[in-house]
């Protein structure tokens, strides 16, 4: 007994008892706080709205009929249109910095980190809060334009769909640098060094090296964007009309202000199947891109 | 001259991303009630009035005992969890992982409607421990990634060395494996204290018109009234954030806890 391995020890009677007792607490609290409220949704998305703005059990599907009509799937539309702009803005922007940024010396590169985690875990209210100042009329940026000169006098730039798509993009950036940092700090300096060594151009070596060989990172980075960009309730609320509203905002309204649950429910259950499936794509190609290498 | 471009780029994506920021320090540094930008005249009033004022100190009060509870409660979910994965590489100790991360992917409204049927059906309304376990579920992802990440820096030999020395598995954890995950323990506590602490949409949808948290009050202010605290309130925000993360950079590695690699590493 006194050189098992590894896998073997834990067959022991000693190892055994851990294996059945520690995955108890996760299991429990996994299994009321996460499966049964997600069941519930499904329960609820074919229930009963009756009149009075209760739910009673039953199985119709009149809230996904509901869902097909043509308001609400022009929020559905609006909302993968405008993540699918966010995310393309985000991975333009983010995949230079980050790169540049995985370049550093480690020491640089944690202070970069601070800098995008703690904006990164700005609460989505702070932001929205942020640009409602910047783009206002009072105390905003327009004031510094009449100072300039380009502008007559001081305007409000919300609501507007500019508005919105400019704090999401704000919301969204700092993830996408830290989503792609891991895959470009794996990126070999030799391989960069190569391409310069046989004469190409920095530019040249990041189109022709670089981004070729991080495709599926950053197909992965801009699908996660795009779920994290369908995710966002406030800024579309606080910054857009109602016409800039997404399916999250749509959702909170359903549930909270029209205490219509079955409905937000079925909308919930629209969303999710977005999402799992765009999730389960990256994982795909993150796959993927494991076996390669 | 790239290295010029190099650094101008970086430089403008720093003031951009920094910019609203330096505004909301601005008008939480006025001295008037009314919003304004550049301030008119200086006052730390808007500090004080976090703490005097029974509304806001309430707030930050209750988003303290939230994030703290919730982080906890992640830690203990995520920790059983990343061991028996790594110990015994069972099967289930997987599906229970994929179940602890799949809360963090989702849109964060799906599980805020999710937990606001679930406590409706229930019939417990309005209890802070509502968010605290709503929040706990949500971000056991984070020390379930960062402890699995510790793990795997144990060595396997070193366990074998501790169970042929007679040692049972308790102690062998104890002993060996918990000083190494601690580190990671305590970043994965951070994060999902700092982000309980900037949660929004779930807080709201458990306990949103009884228990008031931060970014609930903040919220209600934009919608119902502005008042200077409101700045205030998210530049502490904003020095927690810094804070938090630059403690963790400190005493851990965060470059590797953020997924980058080096020769160092191996």
């Amino acid at each position: 007994m006194a050189s098992v391995a590894a896998s073997e020890v834990s067959s022991r009677p000693g190892g055994e008892r851990g294996r059945w007792v520690l995955p108890i607490f996760p299991t429990v609290m996994i299994g009321i706080f996460f499966v049964v409220p997600f069941a519930l949704i499904v329960a609820v998305s074919v229930a009963h709205q009756n009149p009075a703005g209760y739910y009673e059990p039953a199985f119709e599907l009149t809230h996904f009929r509901r869902f097909l009509s043509s308001i609400f799937i022009n929020t559905a539309l609006f909302s993968v249109g405008v993540s699918a702009l966010v995310a393309c803005i985000c991975l333009v922007l983010g995949f230079p910095f980050t790169y540049f940024i995985t370049r550093l010396a480690r020491r640089h590169q944690v202070f970069w980190l601070v800098y995008i985690l703690a904006q990164l875990s700005l609460s989505e209210v702070l932001i929205a809060f942020a640009w409602q100042v910047l783009l206002s009329k009072t105390a905003g940026v327009a004031n510094i334009l009449v100072w300039l000169g380009l502008l007559e006098r001081s305007v409000s730039f919300y609501p507007s769909f500019g508005a919105v798509l400019l704090a999401l993009t704000y919301l969204v950036l700092p993830f996408s640098v830290l989503i792609l940092y891991p895959a470009l700090s794996r990126l070999e300096p030799d391989v960069t060094e190569a391409a310069r060594t046989l004469g190409a151009s920095p530019l040249r070596t990041f189109f022709t090296v670089v981004v070729p060989i991080l495709r599926p990172a950053i197909v992965a980075t801009g699908i996660t964007m795009f779920v994290f960009t369908l995710g966002a309730v406030l800024v579309p609320q606080v910054l857009g009309r109602p016409s800039h509203w997404t399916l999250s905002v749509l959702i909170t309204d359903q549930a909270i202000f029209q205490s219509n649950m079955p409905f937000a429910a079925a909308l919930a259950i629209f969303l999710l199947t977005l999402s799992m499936a765009l999730v389960g794509v990256t994982m795909w190609i993150n796959k993927r891109a494991e076996i390669k290498t | 001259m790239s290295r010029l471009l190099r650094n101008l780029y970086m430089g403008v994506i720093a003031v951009i991303l920094i910019a609203p920021l330096v505004v909301i320090a601005g008008i939480s540094l006025n001295a008037t009630k009314f919003l304004s930008f550049p301030p008119k005249g200086y006052s730390l009033r808007w500090y004080v009035e976090i703490f005097a004022d029974s509304g806001w100190f309430g707030a930050l009060q209750n988003s303290l005992i939230v994030a703290t509870g919730s982080a906890a409660l992640a830690v203990s979910i995520a920790l059983p969890i990343a061991y028996c994965l790594w110990r015994y590489r069972i099967f289930y100790a997987r599906v229970l992982f994929s179940l602890g991360v799949t809360p963090f992917v989702l849109p964060p409204v799906i599980m805020a409607l999710a937990f606001l049927l679930f406590f409706t059906t229930v019939e417990v309304h309005g209890k802070m421990i509502n968010v605290v376990l709503a929040h706990g579920i949500f971000l056991t992802a984070l020390p379930l990634i960062t402890v699995s990440l510790g793990l795997e820096s144990v060595q396997r030999e070193m366990i074998e060395a501790g169970q042929t020395l007679g040692a049972d598995d308790v102690t062998v954890f104890r002993t060996v494996t918990l000083p190494i995950v601690r580190p990671y323990m305590i970043s994965g506590f951070a994060f999902a204290f700092v982000l309980s602490l900037n949660e929004y949409i779930i807080a709201f949808m458990t306990v949103g018109f009884t228990v008031e948290t931060l970014p609930i009050k903040i919220f209600n202010a934009l919608r119902y009234g502005y008042t200077p605290v409101m700045a205030s309130v998210a530049v502490v925000f904003i020095l927690v954030n810094v804070l938090i993360f630059g403690l963790i950079a400190r005493f851990g590695d965060l470059p590797k806890l953020l997924g980058a690699w080096s020769a160092r590493d191996e």
